[in-house]
């Protein structure tokens, strides 16, 4: 078989031995993927370019970076001014996390909408909800290298998080700090991990691609795949259509990294790390807003710590959270409504992140973080005994709708 | 047909993501500045076509030289800097040799030699003990990145540059604290640094302090963002070549998708 398929001698009397030709062959080429994957699917293949974007980058400023609190604000700034291209280096990397956060973020949402996270992929989805807890800690300890004001104060701020848990947690802060604040070996360490994180996210991702393709990909209708009428290889089809979202991508990327570099960024963090002149607001990145007025809503810090935490946790239990049988939003009126009720409530709850713990925002930020449990907790297991889905197409290739008794048959066998 | 509705609602669901993800970020930034409000000036550099204005700059730099770098260093420029704002190899020589430097001998011994264009601008204080002691314990911040550092900074600058004005009846003025009307607190330990003929310039600019505080303004945005003007115009080519990209790789995903969408 494989003599058929290649002609390169070379290539053939290689894959004869080591047959990687033939997975690539298989995985990247003749994959079949269903036929009417819309636009949102385009993010998985853009998270990963991301998360190779942001190594390559990351390699190349290592190189000009010393992790020492008298040099790293100044190294960061001769990258900045004396190496060649190092602000272009720099700033790709810098807002690359922001981005790369951006397509996460909406690959996310993407695998909510439309169920993806439902059997037979519930371990894809985990696997993508402890790539997201990675990229979280990466990107904290990336923020913290440049040793500006906020690098620092967020430090002292998220890592001090962990003296709330009883009795251990004074120790478990000197431990992680390395000392008795955050200082110079504070920043080695985080130097350390924020360098061989990505590479272990590199390796959950490769877990997450073959847990993908045993399935392959959901798609809108969220039905699955009946026979190769429903599905196109994966090239060329996909890889067009992938250049094309990453070509959207880029363009957008572009802008932020030649046009508005520091859009993203706080001003604070040019002003290099004090330990004795507090900033006036500490907050975190963007990415971390929704998390961070979680953990302000609740009075308690103990409480705010579990509440912040419990909202990625709920994101691991979500596969047998939903009980509906049914995947796709298209076919679930209230599911649908309530998505977007998510979603906006994620919106509010990153814009009361922002803004100073006090007044109306307190309130806010409570109801939305209630919200945000009660979505999980509460909706996605009692929605099914009250919704009445909508009847599913009998194929992919053939959206016509079948009775009521055939979509519910088919419903049935899915949640098998 | 089921495809092409989910498309369109796609299309639609994408600009809304992304216009919320840019909405939530500027409040972000938005929420962490002041809340006095200062005149937006029409800086050259500003926009995405936007560049410095050499003459502005140069005026600039002597402005900073004449009046703020008696308190305010600025460390992480150097002197060989300065040929990016138009001045020749000659004249940075001299710029430089003006400042001296301490350096060892190879007898081990503490000299003072002239400043060379290799090296980084000569702070006022040998260390940040020194310029409170000398400041009336207000330490006057190194300016190298005052630009980036602060909220809209050119702006903010500007207007702290010209904010010095009386202050109101019932604000008391401690001594060796001035009233600025820009200033979160408006107590500022910097005395006003600008009045009228405050510098004579080369080129016969009328030195106001409104002059001056744009001058220096744009030599430090410069001193902040030295890449700013290479970055636009790298800029301009990528996102030429992207759009160039887009359109081709979107008619190449129409031409192999047509039979499939035909089907």
């Amino acid at each position: 078989m494989s003599k058929s398929k290649f002609k390169n001698p070379v290539v053939k009397w290689i894959d004869h031995r080591l047959p990687v030709f033939s997975f690539m062959d298989h995985e990247l080429n003749h994959y079949p993927t269903p036929k009417n994957l819309n636009y949102f699917w385009n993010f998985g293949s853009l998270a990963g370019f991301a998360l190779v974007t942001m190594i390559i980058t990351g390699i190349v400023l290592s190189m000009n970076y010393t992790a020492h609190v008298d040099y790293a604000f100044d190294s960061v700034e001769r990258i900045m001014r004396d190496v060649n291209h190092g602000w272009l280096i720099r700033y790709i990397h810098m807002n690359g996390a922001s981005f790369f956060f951006i397509v996460v973020y909406i690959h996310i949402f993407r695998g909510l909408y439309y169920g993806s996270y439902k059997a037979p992929r519930e371990l894809l989805w985990i696997l993508g909800v402890l790539i997201l807890l990675l990229m979280m800690a990466t990107a904290f300890m990336g923020y913290v290298l440049p040793w500006g004001q906020m690098s620092f104060w967020g430090a002292t701020v998220i890592t001090n998080l962990f003296s709330a848990i009883p009795l251990v947690g004074e120790s478990i802060v000197t431990w992680l700090w390395g000392g008795f604040s955050v200082d110079n070996s504070t920043l080695n360490r985080f130097f350390s991990l924020h360098f061989v994180l990505p590479f272990v996210i590199v390796g959950v991702v490769i877990l997450h691609l073959v847990a993908l393709h045993r399935f392959g990909s959901n798609n809108p209708i969220g039905i699955d795949v009946r026979g190769t009428q429903d599905t196109v290889p994966f090239s060329p089809y996909y890889t067009i259509k992938d250049l094309f979202g990453l070509s959207v991508f880029l363009s957008f990327f572009a802008a932020a990294v030649f046009f508005f570099p520091n859009f993203m960024g706080h001003p604070d963090n040019y002003i290099e790390a004090n330990p004795m002149v507090t900033p006036a607001h500490i907050v975190p990145e963007w990415y971390f807003l929704p998390f961070y007025a979680i953990l302000r809503a609740v009075p308690d810090k103990l409480g705010g710590v579990l509440f912040m935490f419990g909202a990625i946790a709920v994101l691991f239990i979500l596969p047998w959270l939903d009980r509906s049988p049914v995947r796709s939003s298209q076919f679930r009126p209230i599911f649908k409504i309530f998505f977007w009720i998510l979603f906006l409530d994620c919106i509010l709850l990153g814009y009361l992140g922002a803004m100073p713990a006090e007044g109306i925002y307190v309130i806010l930020s409570r109801i939305a973080t209630a919200y945000y449990f009660f979505h999980f907790l509460i909706l996605f297991p009692l929605l099914p005994y009250i919704e009445k889905t909508k009847p599913l197409p009998i194929s992919i290739s053939e959206p016509v709708l079948g009775g009521g008794a055939t979509a519910s048959a088919f419903a049935m066998r899915e949640k098998k | 047909m089921i495809k092409g509705s989910s498309c369109f609602f796609s299309n639609n669901i994408f600009k809304l993501l992304f216009s919320l993800v840019i909405i939530c970020s500027s409040n972000f930034s938005l929420a962490a500045g002041e809340k006095i409000s200062y005149p937006q000036l029409n800086w050259t550099f500003s926009g995405i076509l936007g560049t410095f204005d050499r003459a502005s700059q140069q005026r600039g730099l002597q402005v900073y030289k004449e009046v703020c770098s008696g308190c305010h260093g600025m460390r992480l420029l150097a002197y060989r800097n300065l040929k990016s704002i138009g001045y020749n190899d000659d004249e940075i020589k001299a710029f430089a040799a003006e400042n001296s430097v301490n350096t060892i001998n190879d007898d081990g011994e503490v000299v003072e030699r002239q400043a060379r264009p290799s090296d980084k601008f000569v702070s006022p204080y040998p260390n940040d003990k020194a310029a409170r002691a000398a400041n009336g314990g207000a330490y006057p911040p190194d300016l190298s990145l005052i630009v980036k550092a602060r909220p809209d900074g050119a702006n903010y600058l500007h207007a702290l540059l010209t904010g010095y004005v009386d202050a109101p009846a019932e604000k008391k003025v401690p001594d060796g604290m001035y009233y600025n009307k820009y200033y979160s607190g408006n107590l500022i330990g910097m005395p006003q640094p600008l009045y009228d003929d405050g510098v004579e310039y080369a080129d016969g600019t009328k030195a106001t302090p409104d002059q001056m505080a744009k001058d220096v303004t744009a030599f430090l945005a410069w001193a902040s963002e030295p890449e700013m003007e290479d970055r636009k115009r790298l800029g301009i080519s990528v996102m030429l070549f992207l759009l160039l990209l887009t359109a081709l790789s979107y008619f190449a995903m129409k031409q192999i998708w047509a039979p499939i969408k035909n089907q």
